[in-house]
């Protein structure tokens, strides 16, 4: 399997998490642990950052990278404020761009991210922004200077799989930064046809964080995803709904 | 503006309706991906009993996918309890004879120390209603003063007027909790007699003021006791729908405070129309099934018992070591509560017991920073 490449760093798994929702720090940091992930976000919102962050102290490990997420912003600005923050409390330019003025569907802003994607960009920010399925929007985000795209598969949250598989299809067609699928993966198998897609890594927080057993679940991705980007880099062979006929049409030419 | 919607219902009709859904109604409302009011009136009705256990089984998967294993902890800061209205349910009402208070700065700074020290980032301003002592310039004053000590703050005082939110929450201000009490607009005068709580359509139109003045959370909420609790319910939804569909970048919270005895000149004041346990749970998974993203919050009003089983039926946040006087925590311990707590854990107990069942306490999930 070949590494993953953003922004200049590698990354030997293609799975990123989320870590939200989990019932104690401990189960998060054993699922983080059985994902194999070096990349895992962590809510600005959530951090205590006056006192010894409870969160951060589970994800000290050496082979993992935090990407602090903007959750929360409702507009560009309020997205730079927390990204500004994020980077001088966490000593990273990483940062996961969530600017969602909807707080019931969490469905991105285009305009805003944009936006402050450019301008984060300029910052010297390392900018991986949740999106819409967009492949427009995904060509706008590459020339303002982002890292990577994170078009979502589904509502967040919502467990439904890829319901914008014709668009990621564009989108992972097209792009010149790496494609991380992002939102609405609910099982392995969603995680294993992103990949097949030729996405180049998925992240994944709802499924993992609320299954009866996150680390076993955790582990089930990891598998998913080495299978899927395996078969990716193999070549998957075109679908037909019957074999080939072996009269064709052409038999009679002198070839 | 919600009243014209309000004005196209009529309270008997909607109370005749909750109580004639059947079983078929009830399930036809859980077999549904997405839930409208009519389901909801089933899911409140007295027809939905027999299906608590799948109600609260599908309340609990609900929250779960949307919240996590989480629960947020906040306390409330109660600053005054002077009060210039007469509420026939409450203990700072104007004509309760009590020994009034208000916090000064250095007191409220004293409060201030003794809530962090419980560990708290969410905090809770109360006060009672009185124009000239706790206006709005006592209240930006106290804002601006605790604002360095917490990620997020909100308010249960009068209401306000538009560009007086705008102005707080430029302090600081997250999120304003003004329950309507009753949705009853014939009896409402009853509870509230005098002062300017007893004007029905302005307080009803304060989640619209919140909602124009970009105020990050609106909390609604119904007191349960004064009125039948399912058709006060069915208006809370009502209107949670209309102002979803108005001012769709606000979040929203519910509360249901049950109605507590209060301390009066002459001994203690009790509630006829009390809600029992099994019914709390109901309303708690009628709304959890009718909308995945909503906040529910519990007080220290409800019992311990109650509370510890409460965190898996789909509440999202609770209180925890709460004083319900002005300079409870610190400044005055002994002065009078504005309603009496059950439950006088600890937030260390409080979280350890949320621990316990698989949960993590939270106690910080907001940042100044996200203004």
């Amino acid at each position: 399997m070949a590494a993953l490449q953003i922004a200049g760093n590698t990354f030997n798994s293609r799975l990123f998490l989320g870590t939200g929702k989990f019932g104690s720090s401990m189960e998060m940091e054993a699922a983080v642990l059985a994902s194999g992930t070096e990349l895992v976000t962590v809510a600005l919102k959530r951090l205590d950052l006056q006192q010894q962050d409870d969160t951060l102290q589970y994800l000290q490990h050496a082979h993992l990278q935090l990407l602090p997420n903007t959750s929360g912003a409702r507009h560009a600005k309020e997205a730079i404020l927390a990204a500004q923050l994020a980077r001088e409390a966490l000593q990273t330019n990483w940062l996961k761009l969530e600017i969602h003025p909807d707080p019931k569907y969490l469905l991105p802003d285009a305009v805003e991210t944009l936006k402050a994607t450019a301008a984060l960009a300029k910052m010297g920010f390392i900018v991986l922004p949740y999106i819409h399925a967009d492949p427009v929007l995904c060509k706008q985000l590459e020339d303002a200077g982002t890292a990577a795209v994170m078009p979502l598969g589904a509502p967040i949250g919502t467990n439904k799989g890829l319901r914008t598989l014709d668009f990621l299809e564009i989108i992972i067609a097209q792009s010149k930064v790496p494609v991380i699928v992002d939102a609405g993966i609910g099982a392995p198998s969603h995680a294993a046809h992103a990949m097949e897609l030729g996405a180049d890594a998925v992240l994944v927080n709802t499924a993992i964080a609320t299954a009866q057993d996150p680390a076993k679940m955790a582990h089930a991705f990891k598998l998913a995803v080495e299978a899927g980007r395996s078969a990716f880099e193999a070549t998957l062979p075109a679908v037909r709904d019957h074999a080939m006929a072996s009269s064709p049409l052409t038999a009679f030419l002198d070839v | 503006m919600f009243y014209p919607v309000f004005q196209q219902y009529n309270w008997q009709e909607v109370a005749d309706s909750i109580y004639a859904q059947t079983s078929e109604d009830v399930l036809r409302a859980l077999q549904r991906p997405r839930r409208t009011l009519e389901d909801f009136k089933a899911l409140v009705s007295p027809a939905a009993k027999p299906f608590l256990e799948r109600m609260a089984v599908e309340s609990r998967a609900l929250t779960r996918q949307r919240f996590g294993k989480t629960i947020q902890l906040y306390v409330p800061l109660y600053l005054s309890n002077v009060c210039q209205n007469i509420c026939t349910y409450c203990a700072f009402s104007m004509d309760n004879h009590i020994p009034r208070k208000t916090l000064t700065d250095a007191e409220i700074l004293q409060e201030v120390q003794a809530i962090k020290a419980m560990g708290y980032e969410h905090v809770l301003l109360v006060t009672g209603e009185a124009s000239h002592e706790v206006g709005v310039a006592y209240l930006q004053n106290a804002i601006r003063l605790i604002k360095p000590f917490f990620a997020h703050i909100s308010l249960e005082v009068q209401p306000l007027q538009e560009d007086e939110y705008a102005l707080l929450k430029a302090e600081g201000l997250h999120t304003v909790l003004m329950y309507q009490e009753t949705y009853h607009e014939a009896n409402y005068k009853q509870y509230h007699p005098k002062g300017r709580k007893s004007n029905f359509v302005y307080r009803l139109a304060t989640p619209d003021r919140l909602g124009k003045a970009g105020i990050h959370k609106i909390g609604l909420g119904t007191l349960i006791g004064l009125e039948d609790w399912r058709t006060d319910a069915f208006f809370t939804a009502l209107h949670l729908q209309y102002l979803e569909q108005t001012y769709w970048q606000t979040k929203y919270s519910v509360s249901f405070p049950r109605l507590r005895p209060i301390a009066q000149e002459q001994g203690h004041k009790t509630f006829s129309k009390y809600m029992n346990d099994a019914e709390l749970v109901q309303l708690i998974c009628a709304y959890r099934l009718l909308r995945d993203d909503l906040e529910i919050s519990m007080s220290t009003r409800e019992q311990e018992r109650f509370r510890d089983h409460a965190v898996q039926l789909g509440i999202t946040s609770m209180s925890a070591g709460s004083k319900t006087n002005p300079g409870g925590y610190a400044v005055a311990p002994q002065s009078l509560e504005q309603f009496e707590i059950s439950d006088e854990r600890s937030p260390a107990v409080i979280a350890a017991m949320i621990k316990a069942q698989g949960y993590e306490p939270v106690w910080k999930d907001w940042d100044q920073t996200l203004c």
